[in-house]
C-alpha cells in the first residue's frame, strides 16, 4: 500500500475540518433560552382544584381531539390517567390522608431548557422564545427519542397510523399568538390556573405560601427541578403523595449530553492526529524491514 | 474444489458474463434448480410470513405488528438492529485499523469479510431503524433539511450514514474485481488509509453515541447502567463485539462456503483466530475493569443485592469476565475450538447487554414491563435471513473469502 503524505496529510485535513466546522459552534447552542423570567407560565393550585375536568373537556375542543370519556362521572378517578395522543392533559385524583381528595392535572410542563428539545434531531421539538415547547410535525420523523428523554413521560406516538405522529400539549402557542390564554385556564372555573409570566406567577406563589402556611407544602414544583418548568405546582400535601417524582434534581436535562457533545471535536481533533501518528510509525518501521530484507535476501521472514 | 468463475482474458458475450458474473457460471434453468436446497426453501418460509408483516407495519401503524407503547419508545426491533446491531458490525473498523494502522499484515485474509460483514451490518441496522421510524422517508432530514446538532441522535444519524458510504468504499475493491474493472479497483485501493482512519474516527464516536444517548435519561435508566461512562462503555464493547463477530463468521465461513475461500485463507484461519482471541481477553478485561469503576464511581454496591443487580452480576460474570478468562486459556492452550465457542458466548453477552439496556434497565422503576410482540420477532427474523442471503449472494460471486488470482499479495 502506498499513499503519498502528502494525499494523506490531505485526507487528516478534510476529515477534521469538516467535522470541527460540524460541531465547534453548536455543540453548546443546544436550546434557544429564553429567558424565564418573562417566559409564559401556568400556576397550578391543586388545594384550589375541584377535578372538574373542564380543562379536559376544552383542551379537546381547541385541539380538535374527541370530547373526553366520562365527562362528570367519578369513575374515572379510579384509575390513575396519563396523557395521550388524543388527551393533552388528563386530571386524577390522589388520596389525602387529612382531608379532601387532591386533583392534579398533568400535562406538558414546558421547560426552561427541555430535554425533549435537546433530543431531537431535526429541532421537531422546539422551545420557543415565548415559552412554549412546540412541536413540528412536518419535521418529525418518528424516531420518538424526545419519548425516552422527557422526564416527565409526556410525549405519546400515534402506534396505530400508517403516518405517525408525536402529540402533547403546546400551551395554546396559536392562541397565546392572538393574545388569548390558554383554553384550560380560560375556562377554569375554581381558578386554580393561573396563566402568567413566570416570575409574577413565583411571586404570587410564594406570597400563597406564606399567607397560608398550613395550607401548603412550602416547595413549588417546578421551580427548580430539571432546571426549572414553566408550569408551577402548589400542593398541601408532600408532592410526592401526587405521584410526582421528587428525584429529578435541579440539572437542566440538556447538560447530561453536553459533556459528550463538547468532547466530540476533541476526537475529531486528537483521533485523526494520533492514527495517524501510529500509521506513520508502522509504515517506517514496514520500509526498514524492506530495506533489510533487500540488502540481505537470505534472511528469513519472521 | 468448484472454481465457477474463470479470469483469464476472455471475450465475454453478454449473455456469458451474465452467466459467469451473476448466475454462478451456471445457465438460468441449471442455477434455478440448485436454488432448492434445504436452507432456501426455511429461509422462503420465513419470509413468506415475514413480509407481510413489514407491510402491515407500513400500512396499520407500529402497533399492528409490535407491542411498543409509549412507556417503552423503543422496542425489540429497534434494540436488537440498532442497538445490538451496530457494535455487533464493528469487525469492518477493528480489522482495518489492526491491518493498515497497526501493519498487522497477517490478518489481510480476514480483512474483506470483515469488511464485508461491517458493511451490511451497518446497512441493516438501518434497514431495521427504516422499518421502526414513524416515517421513515424523512431518514434525509437531519442530513440535509433541519439540522438539529445538540441532538446525541443527530450525531448517530451523521456519522452511520458516513460511515456507511466509507464502508462501501472499503469493499469497492471487491466489486470491481468481481467486474474486472481494474482501473476503478486502483482507484479504489489508493483511499484504503484515508478511509480507514476516518473509519475509526466515525466509529469511535458513534458507537460511543448510541450509549451517550441514554445519558439524557437519567430518571429512568437504572443506577448500575447509567453512567457518565456509558459512552465508554459502548465503545469499549464495540471493539470485543467487532473481534469476535470477525471470529465467528470465519467460523461459519470456512464451513460453508469452504468452495469459495482459497487455501491462504483457510490455512491461515487458526492462528489469526487464536491472535483475535487473545486481543478479546485483553479488551473484555478492560471492560471489567471499567465496568467495576463505574459502580465504584456511582457507589451503586448496595444495588447489586437487589434483582437488578443479580441481572446486572450475570451480565458481568457470565458474558464479560467469564469470556474473557476463556480466550485467555483458550489462546495460551492454543484451543481453537474454544476460542471459537467463546466468541459466540461474547456475542451473545452483547445482545444481552444492549437489549438490557433499551428494554430492560429503561423505565425499571415503572409498575408494568414492555414484553415485545411475538410479531417482533418474526419480523427481526425475517431481516436476519434476507441479511444471511445477501451475505452469501456477495460471497459466492466476489472475491471475499479468496484472493482474485489477478491482484494477489495486494
Ligand atoms: S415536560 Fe417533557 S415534553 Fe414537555 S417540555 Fe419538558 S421535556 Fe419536553
Ligand atoms: S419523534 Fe419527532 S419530535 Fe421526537 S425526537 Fe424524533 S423527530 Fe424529534
Amino acid at each position: 500500500m502506498d499513499l503519498k503524505r502528502r494525499d494523506f496529510l490531505k485526507i487528516i485535513g478534510l476529515s477534521t475540518g469538516s467535522g470541527l466546522l460540524g460541531w465547534v459552534g453548536t455543540a453548546n447552542a443546544y436550546v434557544t433560552k429564553p429567558d424565564p423570567h418573562d417566559s409564559a407560565a401556568m400556576l397550578v393550585d391543586t388545594t384550589r382544584c375541584v377535578g372538574c375536568r373542564t380543562c379536559e373537556m376544552v383542551c379537546a375542543e381547541v385541539n380538535n381531539l374527541p370530547e373526553p370519556a366520562l365527562l362528570g362521572d367519578e369513575s374515572i378517578f379510579e384509575q390513575k390517567r396519563t396523557t395521550e395522543t388524543y388527551a393533552h392533559t388528563v386530571v386524577n385524583r390522589y388520596p389525602n390522608p387529612t382531608g379532601e381528595p387532591v386533583y392534579v392535572k398533568t400535562q406538558c410542563r414546558h421547560c426552561n431548557e427541555p430535554a425533549c428539545a435537546s433530543a431531537c434531531l431535526v429541532k421537531a421539538m422546539e422551545k420557543t422564545p415565548e415559552g412554549p415547547v412546540v412541536y413540528h410535525e412536518e419535521r418529525c420523523m418518528g424516531c420518538r427519542y424526545c419519548m425516552v428523554a422527557c422526564p416527565f413521560y409526556i410525549p405519546k406516538f400515534e402506534w396505530s397510523k400508517a403516518v405517525p405522529a408525536v402529540r402533547k400539549c403546546i400551551f395554546c402557542f396559536e392562541r397565546q399568538k392572538e393574545g388569548l390564554e390558554p383554553a384550560c385556564a380560560e375556562n377554569c372555573p375554581a381558578e386554580a390556573l393561573k396563566f402568567g409570566k413566570r416570575k409574577e406567577l413565583l411571586e404570587i406563589a410564594r406570597t400563597r405560601i406564606y399567607q397560608n402556611p398550613d395550607q401548603y407544602i412550602h416547595h413549588i414544583y417546578g421551580e427548580h427541578e430539571v432546571g426549572g418548568t414553566g408550569w408551577l405546582y402548589l400542593s398541601n400535601i408532600p408532592f410526592e403523595q401526587l405521584g410526582f417524582r421528587m428525584d429529578l434534581g435541579t440539572r437542566p436535562y440538556p447538560e447530561f449530553t453536553k459533556g459528550f457533545l463538547t468532547a466530540v471535536p476533541l476526537v475529531l481533533l486528537i483521533w485523526p492526529a494520533l492514527l495517524g501518528g501510529v500509521y506513520a510509525f508502522t509504515n517506517q518501521r514496514e520500509q526498514m524491514n524492506n530495506t533489510e530484507k533487500a540488502v540481505s535476501p537470505i534472511k528469513k521472514e519472521v | 474444489m468448484a472454481e465457477y468463475i474463470q479470469y483469464p482474458e476472455k471475450i465475454y458475450t453478454p449473455h456469458l458474463w451474465i452467466r459467469e458474473k451473476f448466475l454462478m457460471g451456471m445457465s438460468l434453468s441449471a442455477y434455478i434448480k440448485k436454488q432448492f436446497t434445504p436452507f432456501n426453501v426455511v429461509a422462503g418460509l420465513i419470509l413468506l410470513v415475514g413480509l407481510p408483516f413489514i407491510a402491515l407495519r407500513f400500512s396499520q401503524g407500529l402497533a399492528a405488528v409490535t407491542n411498543a407503547n409509549s412507556d417503552y419508545p423503543w422496542g425489540f426491533i429497534l434494540s436488537f438492529g440498532l442497538f445490538a446491531g451496530v457494535p455487533l458490525a464493528a469487525g469492518g473498523y477493528v480489522l482495518a485499523s489492526t491491518v493498515y494502522l497497526f501493519g498487522l499484515k497477517q490478518y489481510h485474509p480476514l480483512l474483506r469479510p470483515a469488511i464485508l460483514t461491517g458493511f451490511l451490518g451497518y446497512f441493516f441496522a438501518v434497514v431495521y431503524l427504516l422499518i421502526d421510524l414513524g416515517r421513515p422517508w424523512r431518514l434525509p432530514y437531519p442530513m440535509f433539511i433541519y439540522y438539529g446538532p445538540a441532538s446525541v441522535l443527530f450525531l448517530v444519524a451523521w456519522h452511520v450514514a458516513l460511515y456507511l458510504s466509507v464502508q462501501f468504499l472499503e469493499f469497492c475493491p471487491a466489486i470491481f474485481e468481481w467486474l474486472g474493472t481494474e482501473r476503478f479497483r486502483r482507484w479504489a485501493m489508493r483511499i484504503t488509509i484515508g478511509a480507514t482512519i476516518f473509519g475509526v474516527i466515525l466509529s469511535t464516536l458513534h458507537q460511543s453515541a448510541l450509549g451517550a444517548l441514554f445519558l439524557l435519561a437519567p430518571g429512568k435508566l437504572h443506577p448500575l447502567w447509567y453512567s457518565p461512562l456509558i459512552p465508554v462503555f459502548f465503545f469499549i464493547s464495540s471493539i470485543f463485539a467487532g473481534l469476535s463477530v470477525v471470529i465467528a463468521e470465519s467460523t461459519l465461513s470456512s464451513r460453508f462456503f469452504k468452495d469459495k475461500a482459497d487455501y491462504h485463507y483457510l490455512a491461515s484461519l487458526d492462528n489469526l483466530t487464536l491472535g483475535l482471541g487473545k486481543a478479546a481477553s485483553v479488551v473484555l478485561f478492560t471492560y471489567f475493569g471499567l465496568e467495576v469503576i463505574g459502580v465504584a464511581h456511582g457507589n451503586h454496591w448496595a444495588l447489586l443485592g437487589t434483582p437488578f443487580g443479580y441481572w446486572f452480576l450475570i451480565e458481568i460474570l457470565m458474558f464479560v469476565l467469564l469470556p474473557c478468562f476463556l480466550f485467555a486459556f483458550g489462546t495460551q492452550k492454543k484451543k481453537v475450538g474454544l476460542v471459537r465457542f467463546t466468541a459466540f458466548l461474547t456475542i451473545t453477552g452483547i445482545i444481552f447487554n444492549r437489549l438490557t439496556v433499551v428494554l430492560i434497565a429503561l423505565n425499571w422503576n415503572l409498575p408494568h414491563h414492555e414484553i415485545p410482540y411475538w410479531k417482533e420477532f418474526v419480523i427481526v427474523l425475517t431481516i436476519i435471513t434476507i441479511h444471511l442471503l445477501t451475505f452469501r449472494w456477495i460471497v459466492n460471486r466476489m472475491p471475499v473469502l479468496r484472493e482474485h488470482p489477478d491482484y494477489k499479495g495486494m
